[in-house]
This record gives structure tokens, C-alpha cells and sequence, in this order.
């Protein structure tokens, strides 16, 4: 129950971690920023983008880094009509957090993808920028849209677009 | 290896407790589970629960939580951060040591106060899935259409686990939502994240659960017909989505082969699939015939309490063998996204009885 007289304050929730991310998820992010892709090498030979620290089948410790392409295709989409907004404060507070990455990268319908770039054996999760989800299908290929600044984030990959002369796989 | 029988079960669920804290919700299904078998907190060795502080949005959380069951005197417990099906894990490990006869296992979760979309994405990798905030809708989405895709399922089967799982919800009073509906009314509503709809999708629920373990004598002096674990494993499948073929559960099906589900027929399952398709996945991993009565309590289709309903699930199924319905079940809980980690757990009554 509530009413005017309600002493009132902010529950924010964080968990204000700071990570070192090592020689594998570092190099991923570090190319990330300079506008490329890369993965590891597992064990039997497959290149796991994004990148695995261990072996998923052997546990062994991967450590060759491989460039993959910027673009790929896409193995499996939903389009989501309603995008998980980010928390509402009330009137007048200045949210704690920043909405342009504290939230999913859209706030309209937009499609998740997943997207096996070229050289790699593995998907990536992003998200695709279609106006309709008529424009997608499972195999399309898609080409990575950088964002302008980046950081070393995976957000640096703004979203994948639909490679308009390209060849479609089946 | 010590006989460990699940001896009582108590739950509940709905879809928005309001003014309840968890510490008010719990009470109630503690209180229903001591009494069921009689026995106070004294009389437990043990006691194992399973939450989440992402969850209830405060640290340490689960230490406030133990005002349900009265921690005075001191009582010996545990907590994982994980559904109740493994705190169970840890309880049943325990008596197996020898170090405890009887456990209280309990789990809970409101899921209403927050967004639990939100939340659930806090489990993801931390650099390169999380900071794009999916939500589980979606991520199930990419996992059902790698189904589709591969001509393993359609939307219609989808629709029919959906319309099976509300059917039976009619009879389960725990239920959030239930409702008899035809596959094709189902299949004329929109997408939610496609190709899934509302009703491939679980519904936000705020529940607790409690399940007592007993040891060998102790089992049948507290129950007459204890549901004995004949069978327990849990297994987990890489975390990077895109490293996996989504149409499988690798991690099921060692927990199966490890629990010894194929050892004998099962009578009943209860499948901790919050996903209509995760049902289709789970099934087969499993191994199931066609004449195992699946889900008969609705499923997590129904009310998927998060932290608690995989342990519902072998509540569900324990409670059919107590009662006699059922001879030998299968009981599944799963956490991550898409089926990534999945815990099996077989139970049998007394043969001959």
C-alpha cells in the first residue's frame, strides 16, 4: 500500500563487476574494435566463433586465434514484435542506466539472429535489421554493419544486413 | 548406495502474489510438507534450498528466506543458486554420505515484481551475449525454428503440446493458466517471438515448492508408500548457443542413460519444458514410449515458478507414485537457455505393492 506520504527510494539492482577477459574473449573483443571477426581453433579442427576458452568436447585450452569473415549466413531468426523494453523510472528521475546498452538494440520489432560467418563452424547471436520478417530466411546472407565508434563490445556489431548482390545459399 | 525416497511434497503457484514475500509464500507449502509426514524442523538432518538472488533483486536473499522453516536452534543447511531440483541433488548427495537420514528441500521464486525476460538474460555469457539483453522468448524462438527448419517438428506440433498441456491444467489447481483450446485456435494467434505464440511460451508465476527426502526405514516409518529415487543425474551442455545444435540435448540424454531411465517403463514423465518444442526435444532425448502419460499436470506450460518448478516436477511425479497412480516416473528440470543444463531423476514405488 501506498499513498502520499510513502517515504520513497531507488532499488537498483547491480552488480558492478569489473572483468579481465583474457587472451581469447579479449582478442575477440580487441578485433571487434578494429572492425573484424575472429575465432578459435577447437580441437577437432572446427573454428568456434565467438570464441571458446576450452575445448567444448575435449576441455583442452584453445589458443589459436583465426580470422573469419564479415559476413555469413543465417542459421536460424524470430522476429520479435515486441522488443523487452528497458525499466521506466518515474517522471522526472534520471534513469541509473544507459539506455543505448542497457536494453536490446532495438526498441521497435526487430529479428535475433543467428549467423555462421564465413570460415567459421559456429553461430553468433546478433541482431538482424530488416523492415519485415519476410526478408528473412534461414541461409540468407547477411553482412556484419559496424557501428561507427567502437569500444570492443559486441555491440560494436551494430546489426547484420541482408547482402543485396550476394549469393543466397539455399 | 543408500535407498532415498522422496516421502512428501507440497507447492504453489499464481500468477502474481501481490503483497506476499517470499517468506509468505513459503510458509504455507513448509508448514503442508512437515505435516504431511508429521515431523517438525528438529526432526530434519537437512535442509537445501534453491533461489535466486537475481531474482529477488537483494543479496543473499535465500538467508531471510530461512524465517519460513524457523533456523532456531541451529539447523544444518545449504543453499545452491539454482532450481530446487538440485538443491535436491545436494540433499540426496548428503544422505547418501551418510551424513544426514532426512532432508527438507525447499525453492521458490516471484517472478512478477520484476521482468523476469530481464533477468534471465543475467545468466548469459557476460561478453558476448548479455549485453544484448535477449530475453528467453526470443533465444527459445532461435531453438524452435532450428526444429522447423531441420523438418523435425511443425508449428501445429507445437500447438498440440500447448492445447494438451492447457487441457490438463484444468485438474491441476496450481495452474496460472489453463483452458481447453483447439490446435487450431491455437495456431490463428499471432507470433509472440516467431514462430512461437503465447501459448508456447510459459507464464510468469510466482511459486514455491518442498519435498521431504527420507533414508531407507526412516522412509517407510513416514510414509506409506515412499516414492524411492532409483535414479539421479545432472549434465550440462556448452553455454555459447550458436556451439550447439539446438535440436538436440546431448545433456539430456547422458543424465537419462546415467539415471537408468531406460532400465524399465515408465509410466509417467513430468518435463520441465517451459517451451512447447523443448517438450518434442526432451521426449526423444529421453527415450519415452508412446504410452508414458507426459505432463499430465499441465507442465511448465502452465506455471513455470522459476527456481521451483523442476523441483514440482519431481514433486509431481512423486506424488503420483504416493498415491499409487503411477509405478515408475521420470522427472526433469532443466536451467540456462534452450535446454542447456538438464537434471534427470527416475522414481519407483515398492515393487509388489
Amino acid at each position: 500500500m501506498t499513498d502520499d506520504t510513502s517515504l520513497r527510494a531507488p532499488l537498483v539492482i547491480e552488480y558492478p563487476f569489473t572483468r579481465t577477459t583474457g587472451p581469447v574473449v579479449g582478442a575477440f573483443l580487441t578485433a571487434l574494435r578494429e572492425g573484424f571477426v575472429v575465432g578459435t581453433r577447437a580441437s577437432d579442427g572446427r573454428v568456434l566463433v565467438p570464441p571458446a576458452e576450452f575445448d567444448p568436447v575435449t576441455n583442452t585450452p584453445l589458443t589459436e586465434v583465426v580470422e573469419v569473415g564479415s559476413e555469413g549466413v543465417i542459421t536460424s531468426w524470430t522476429w520479435v514484435t515486441e522488443p523487452v523494453p528497458a525499466p521506466q523510472r518515474p517522471a522526472g528521475e534520471e534513469p541509473p542506466w544507459d539506455p543505448s546498452v542497457d536494453a536490446q538494440p532495438f526498441d521497435r520489432p526487430f529479428a535475433w539472429v543467428l549467423v555462421r560467418l564465413d570460415g567459421a563452424d559456429t553461430s553468433l547471436l546478433t541482431v538482424a535489421d530488416v523492415e519485415d520478417p519476410a526478408q528473412l530466411h534461414t541461409g540468407l546472407r547477411v553482412r556484419i554493419r559496424w557501428r561507427a565508434e567502437r569500444e570492443g563490445s559486441i555491440r560494436d556489431i551494430e546489426a547484420v544486413e541482408p547482402v543485396v548482390s550476394g549469393e543466397d545459399l539455399p | 548406495m543408500r535407498d532415498v525416497a522422496v516421502v512428501a511434497f507440497a507447492q504453489s503457484a499464481s500468477a502474481q502474489e501481490g503483497d506476499r514475500n517470499e517468506v509468505e509464500v513459503l510458509m504455507p507449502v513448509v508448514t503442508e510438507v512437515r505435516d504431511q509426514v508429521g515431523v517438525t524442523t528438529a526432526d530434519l538432518d537437512f535442509v537445501c534450498s534453491g533461489s535466486t538472488d537475481y531474482q529477488a533483486g537483494v543479496p543473499f536473499s535465500f538467508v531471510m528466506t530461512l524465517d519460513a522453516i524457523g533456523p532456531w536452534p541451529p539447523i544444518r543447511e545449504s543453499h545452491v543458486d539454482m532450481d530446487g531440483a538440485w538443491a535436491l541433488y545436494e540433499a540426496w548427495v548428503k544422505i547418501q554420505m551418510g551424513a544426514a537420514d532426512t532432508a527438507l528441500v525447499y525453492a521458490y521464486g516471484k517472478s512478477s515484481p520484476g521482468d523476469i525476460r530481464r533477468v534471465l538474460s543475467r545468466q548469459l555469457d557476460p561478453y558476448v551475449t548479455a549485453p544484448l539483453w535477449p530475453d528467453p522468448d526470443a533465444l527459445a524462438a532461435l531453438q524452435a525454428r532450428c526444429l522447423l527448419d531441420a523438418d523435425m517438428a511443425t508449428e501445429a506440433d507445437f500447438a498440440s503440446v500447448a492445447a494438451r498441456s492447457l487441457a490438463a491444467a484444468e485438474a491441476n489447481p496450481h495452474a496460472v493458466v489453463a483452458g481447453a483450446r483447439s490446435v487450431e485456435d491455437l495456431l490463428d494467434e499471432a507470433y509472440l517471438a516467431s514462430p512461437l505464440r503465447r501459448h508456447d511460451c510459459p507464464p510468469v508465476t510466482d511459486g514455491a515448492a518442498a519435498v521431504i527426502l527420507a533414508a531407507g526405514d526412516r522412509a517407510r516409518d513416514l510414509c506409506e508408500r515412499p516414492a524411492w529415487i532409483t535414479g539421479i543425474d545432472h549434465r550440462i551442455d556448452p553455454h555459447q548457443l550458436g556451439m550447439r545444435d539446438l535440436t538436440a540435448a546431448p545433456s539430456v540424454r547422458v543424465a537419462a542413460e546415467r539415471a537408468g531411465v531406460a532400465d524399465g517403463p515408465v509410466d509417467v514423465a513430468e518435463l520441465h519444458t517451459p517451451y512447447s518444442h523443448q517438450e518434442l526435444i526432451v521426449r526423444r532425448e529421453l527415450g519415452l514410449a508412446d504410452g508414458t502419460e507426459v505432463n499430465p499436470s499441465g507442465g511448465a506450460l502452465v506455471a513455470n515458478a522459476v527456481m521451483a518448478a523442476g523441483l514440482v516436477r519431481i514433486g509431481e511425479v512423486a506424488e503420483r507414485i504416493s498415491s499409487g497412480r503411477a509405478g515408475r516416473g521420470v522427472a526433469h528440470a532443466t536451467s540456462g537457455p534452450c535446454l542447456q543444463q538438464n537434471l534427470v531423476c527416475v522414481l519407483e514405488g515398492d515393487r509388489g505393492r
